[in-house]
C-alpha cells in the first residue's frame, strides 16, 4: 500500500469513532395525534429518545399493546457494542501501520460479518417486542396482529406509521468499510505488462 | 389566588388587557388583566397563559383605568371608577364634595411574585375613566381622563354630563416616584390582598398587606396637570411618537388631540386656567393640537397603525373612522355591527404597531347571527388595513363581553411555551411521581389521599376508612411527560370544583363526604381511548364505624405498577431466552 493509501486506511479505521457521538439508527412514530413524532435514536451504547421524554411515552403508549418496556439498562449488546468498535478501530489502524493487506482482508471479513451479526440482532430485538406481548394486561388485543417496526423502511403500526432508518453512526460505518474495501482493491499488486 | 379583604371572591368583571413592554413594545413577558368590581389587577405568565398573581388595589372603588403600562413595565396603572371616602367611612352621600376622593395606583409590575402598590395620588373626587402612559416627547407622563368633573351622586347619565368639560390628568409619574423617595408621601394604612402561586409547587399563597404610600399632589407641585377635554372623555390614546394625546370625547363632536410638546409648553408659561385643590388647570388653547371635525357620533377608543393614521370607534353611529395624525382629516369609514367599544390593532397602543389588522369588538349583536334567545354570542369584526381603504375580513361571533384585546405577532410567543412541568422539578408537597408512591394517611379530621393520573387510569383507585365530615384532600399528581396530555378528577357530589391537571402537575382539592356510601371518581378532561374507564371509588363510612384506611388498586393498576417495576426481570428473562440461541 502507499503511503497515500495506509494515511487513508487509518482514516477510515477511525471513522466508526463517530458512534460515540451519533447514532445508528433512528425510529420514528407519526400519528395523527402525534405530528411532532415520538422518535427513538439508537446509539451503540444506549438507546434515548429524540425529545427527552420520548422513551417515556412510547413505553406509556406500549403498555396499551401489551408490549415490554424498551430499556436500555437491559440490553446488554449495548454494553458490548463500543468496545466491539473500539477493537475495530485498533485493528484496523494496525493494518495500515503493519502495511498489511492480508490484515486488512480480514478486518474487512470481520467488519462484515458483525455489521450482518449487529442488523440481524436489532432485527431480533424488534421482533421480540413485536411480538412478545404480555396478552394478560394488554389494553388493545386485535387478533393476529403484531407490531415489530421494520429494519429499514415504514409500516404501518395501528395509528403509528413507525419508519426506521440507519443515521449518522451507521452511515460513517458504511464509508468506513466502502472506503478500507476501495483502498483494498486498489493497492492490490500489479503485475508490469510484459 | 382569590382572596380580597371582601373574602375569596370569585368572580370579577375584567375590562382591559394589556402586554407588558420593553422600550414601549409589547415583549410577550406578561398579561395584564384588570378587576372592575373589585379592583385588583392579576398578572398572566405567557409562557403558560395562567394568573400568576393577583393583587388588590385598596382605596380604590372601580378599577376601570386599569392595567395600562408604562414603557418598559416598571408600572401598570389602576384608577377608581368610582370616587369614594378615603379612607371609606360611614358619611351621608350629600356630603361627596367634602368627602370624596379619588386615587390613581401605581403598581410595582416587573418583577413576579412581587407585585406592589408602589404609590397612590389622592385626586379630587371624579370618576377616572381610562389610562395610557406616554412615550417619546411625553415619556415619563402618564394620562387618565375623567368624568363626573361636576361630582354628581345622583342620576349621573344627566348631571355628570352637564360640563361642556372634562379634564385629562397628565401625572407625571417619574417626578411623582422622586417624590415618594423624598419622603413626601405618606404611610396609609389600608389592608389589601396579594395573591401568588409559585410556579415550581403550584401553590397559592396569599399575604394580606397593612400601608400604601399616599402622595397628595399638594404635597408634590408639578405632579399633576389637568387638561380640560370636551365632553366625558373615554379613550385616552397616545399615537406611537408619543407626541399626540388624543381624547375619546363620549359626546363630543370632535375627537381633541393635545400635544406633548405644546403641554410642555405650557406648563413651562403658566398657562393656567385657574387650579383645583392644589392642581393647576391648562389652558385648552394652550395645549390641543387640533380636532378631527365630524368623525361620528360617541367617539371612544383610538388606535394607531404605524403609518400617521389613526383609528377610532364610534359608539353611537357603529363605525370605525380612519383619521389622519397632523391634518386632522377624515380618510375612510367602515361599518361595524353593531356599536363598538374598543378597537385593538395589534401593538396598535405602543411604539411599535404591527398595523395590518384591526379587529372592532362591539357591544350589541342584534341579527349578525342565529338568535339565542335574549342574550346572543357576542360579535366582533376583522378588517384588513394595509390599504387606503378598511376591508372587513371576517364578522364572527365570540365570547362576551369582548371588551378589549391585545395582540402581537406569535413569533414571539410561540416558542417559548411551556408544553409540559417537569416531573422532576414538580416540589409540591404532594406530588406523588410513581404509581406504587400513592397512599392515603389520616391526621384527626383530615385525610390525606396522594394519587397518580396517567392514560388511563388513577393509582390507587381504590379508597377506603373515610368516615362522614372528614376533610378529605385528593392530592393528584398527572405524570404524564407528554404535551397536551391532561387529566381531570371529581368526585360524585363534589361541590368546589373539578381539578384540571396538566401533565407533571400536582393539585389538591377539599372534599367533605356528608353521607355513607359509595362514591366514584373519575377523570374529567378527556385524555384517551380509555378515558371512559379512567375511574375509582371512594368508600364513604359512618363517623365511629373504624373501617381501615386502605389505599388499594385495581387488578389492573396492580398488574401495571408490578411490570413497571419487574423491568429489569422481563428484560433478563429476554436476554436469557436470545442468550440460548
Amino acid at each position: 500500500m502507499t503511503r497515500r493509501a495506509r494515511l487513508l486506511l487509518a482514516l477510515a479505521a477511525v471513522l466508526p469513532a463517530a458512534a460515540a457521538l451519533w447514532p445508528l439508527w433512528e425510529v420514528r412514530l407519526l400519528a395523527p395525534q402525534y405530528p411532532e413524532g415520538l422518535g427513538m435514536r439508537i446509539f451503540a451504547y444506549t438507546v434515548k429518545g429524540i425529545k427527552p421524554n420520548d422513551l417515556d411515552n412510547i413505553n406509556g403508549l406500549n403498555h396499551y399493546i401489551g408490549m415490554m418496556p424498551i430499556h436500555p439498562d437491559a440490553i446488554p449488546e449495548l454494553r458490548w457494542m463500543p468496545w466491539i468498535l473500539a477493537l475495530l478501530i485498533i485493528t484496523g489502524v494496525v493494518a495500515a501501520v503493519c502495511n498489511s493487506r492480508r490484515l486488512l482482508m480480514g478486518w474487512l471479513m470481520a467488519f462484515a460479518a458483525l455489521a450482518i451479526a449487529g442488523l440481524w440482532d436489532f432485527w431480533r430485538w424488534e421482533y421480540n417486542y413485536g411480538h412478545h406481548l404480555d396478552m394478560e394486561n394488554a389494553i388493545i388485543v386485535i387478533p393476529g396482529m403484531s407490531y415489530q417496526p421494520p429494519l429499514i423502511g415504514s409500516k404501518q403500526l395501528l395509528n403509528f406509521t413507525a419508519s426506521s432508518w440507519p443515521s449518522g453512526a451507521a452511515l460513517a460505518l458504511g464509508v468506513a468499510f466502502t472506503g478500507a474495501a476501495l483502498i483494498w482493491w486498489t493497492s492490490r499488486p500489479r503485475r508490469v505488462a510484459s | 389566588m382569590l382572596e380580597t379583604t371582601f373574602g375569596t371572591v370569585p368572580w370579577d368583571d375584567t375590562h382591559h388587557t394589556e402586554l407588558s413592554q420593553t422600550d414601549g413594545v409589547p415583549d410577550g413577558r406578561w398579561l395584564f388583566i384588570n378587576g372592575n368590581n373589585t379592583p385588583r389587577v392579576a398578572r398572566i405568565d405567557l409562557t403558560r397563559f395562567e394568573t400568576d398573581e393577583i393583587l388588590q388595589i385598596p382605596n380604590a372603588a372601580g378599577g376601570h383605568a386599569s392595567p395600562f403600562t408604562t414603557g418598559n413595565s416598571e408600572y401598570i396603572v389602576s384608577a377608581t371608577r368610582f370616587s369614594v371616602p378615603i379612607p371609606n367611612a360611614d358619611v351621608p352621600i350629600e356630603s361627596f364634595k367634602t368627602n370624596f376622593k379619588g386615587t390613581l395606583s401605581f403598581i410595582k409590575a416587573d418583577v413576579p411574585g412581587k407585585m406592589d402598590i408602589a404609590f397612590q395620588l389622592l385626586m379630587p373626587g371624579y370618576n377616572y375613566d381610562l389610562g395610557h402612559a406616554g412615550k417619546g416627547p411625553s415619556e415619563g407622563w402618564f394620562f387618565f381622563t375623567t368624568y363626573n368633573t361636576e361630582q354628581a351622586y345622583t342620576k349621573l347619565e344627566l348631571n355628570a354630563s352637564k360640563n361642556d368639560k372634562d379634564y385629562i390628568a397628565a401625572v407625571n409619574w417619574k417626578l411623582a416616584e422622586q417624590c415618594v423617595k423624598e419622603g413626601k408621601a405618606k404611610a396609609f394604612p389600608s389592608r389589601y390582598a396579594h395573591n401568588y402561586m409559585d410556579p415550581d409547587t403550584r401553590q397559592a399563597k396569599v399575604e394580606f398587606r397593612t400601608s400604601v404610600q399616599m402622595l397628595d399632589p399638594a404635597a408634590c407641585p408639578g405632579v399633576v396637570y389637568l387638561l380640560p377635554t370636551p365632553k366625558s372623555p373615554h379613550g385616552v390614546d397616545i399615537d406611537p411618537t408619543g407626541e399626540y394625546i388624543v381624547g375619546g370625547g363620549k359626546l363630543a363632536t370632535v375627537i381633541p388631540v393635545h400635544s406633548a410638546t405644546k403641554i410642555k409648553a405650557a406648563i413651562a408659561a403658566k398657562a393656567f386656567d385657574g387650579d383645583i385643590g392644589g392642581i393647576p388647570v391648562l389652558k385648552y388653547e394652550a395645549t390641543i393640537a387640533g380636532e378631527v371635525q365630524k368623525p361620528g357620533l360617541g367617539p371612544l377608543h383610538t388606535e394607531f397603525d404605524g403609518k400617521g393614521n389613526a383609528y377610532t370607534t364610534m359608539f353611537i353611529s357603529s363605525e370605525v373612522v380612519k383619521w389622519k395624525l397632523g391634518t386632522w382629516e377624515v380618510l375612510d369609514r367602515a361599518p361595524t355591527y353593531y356599536s363598538p367599544g374598543h378597537l385593538m390593532i395589534p401593538g396598535g397602543d405602543s411604539k411599535k404597531p404591527w398595523g395590518k389588522y384591526l379587529l372592532a369588538l362591539n357591544k350589541i349583536t342584534k341579527d349578525r347571527y342565529l338568535p339565542t334567545g335574549g342574550e346572543l354570542a357576542q360579535s366582533a369584526q376583522l378588517y384588513d388595513i394595509s390599504g387606503d381603504k378598511m376591508k372587513l375580513l371576517l364578522d364572527f361571533p365570540t365570547q362576551g363581553e369582548p371588551h378589549y384585546a391585545q395582540a402581537l405577532p406569535a413569533s414571539v410567543l410561540k416558542d417559548k411555551q411551556v408544553k409540559f412541568f417537569s416531573l422532576a422539578k414538580n416540589s409540591s408537597p404532594w406530588v406523588t411521581r410513581a404509581e406504587s408512591e400513592g397512599n392515603i394517611t389520616r391526621a384527626g379530621k383530615a385525610v390525606h389521599i396522594k394519587m397518580i393520573a396517567i392514560r388511563s387510569h388513577f393509582a390507587p383507585d381504590n379508597l377506603e376508612g373515610v368516615e362522614v365530615g372528614d376533610s378529605v384532600y385528593f392530592h393528584v399528581t398527572n405524570i404524564e411527560q407528554d404535551w397536551d396530555i391532561l387529566h381531570g378528577f371529581a368526585v360524585l357530589g363534589m361541590n368546589t370544583a373539578e381539578l384540571i391537571l396538566q401533565p407533571g402537575e400536582t393539585r389538591s382539592m377539599l372534599w367533605i363526604p356528608r353521607s355513607p356510601g359509595v362514591y366514584p371518581f373519575y377523570c374529567t378532561d378527556f385524555c384517551s381511548a380509555l378515558h371512559q374507564e379512567m375511574q375509582g371509588y371512594i368508600r364513604v363510612s359512618a363517623v365511629g364505624a373504624n373501617v381501615p384506611l386502605k389505599a388499594n388498586t385495581s387488578a389492573k393498576a396492580a398488574t401495571q405498577i408490578s411490570r413497571l417495576k419487574a423491568v429489569p426481570q422481563v428484560a433478563e428473562h429476554q436476554h436469557g431466552a436470545a442468550g440460548g440461541r
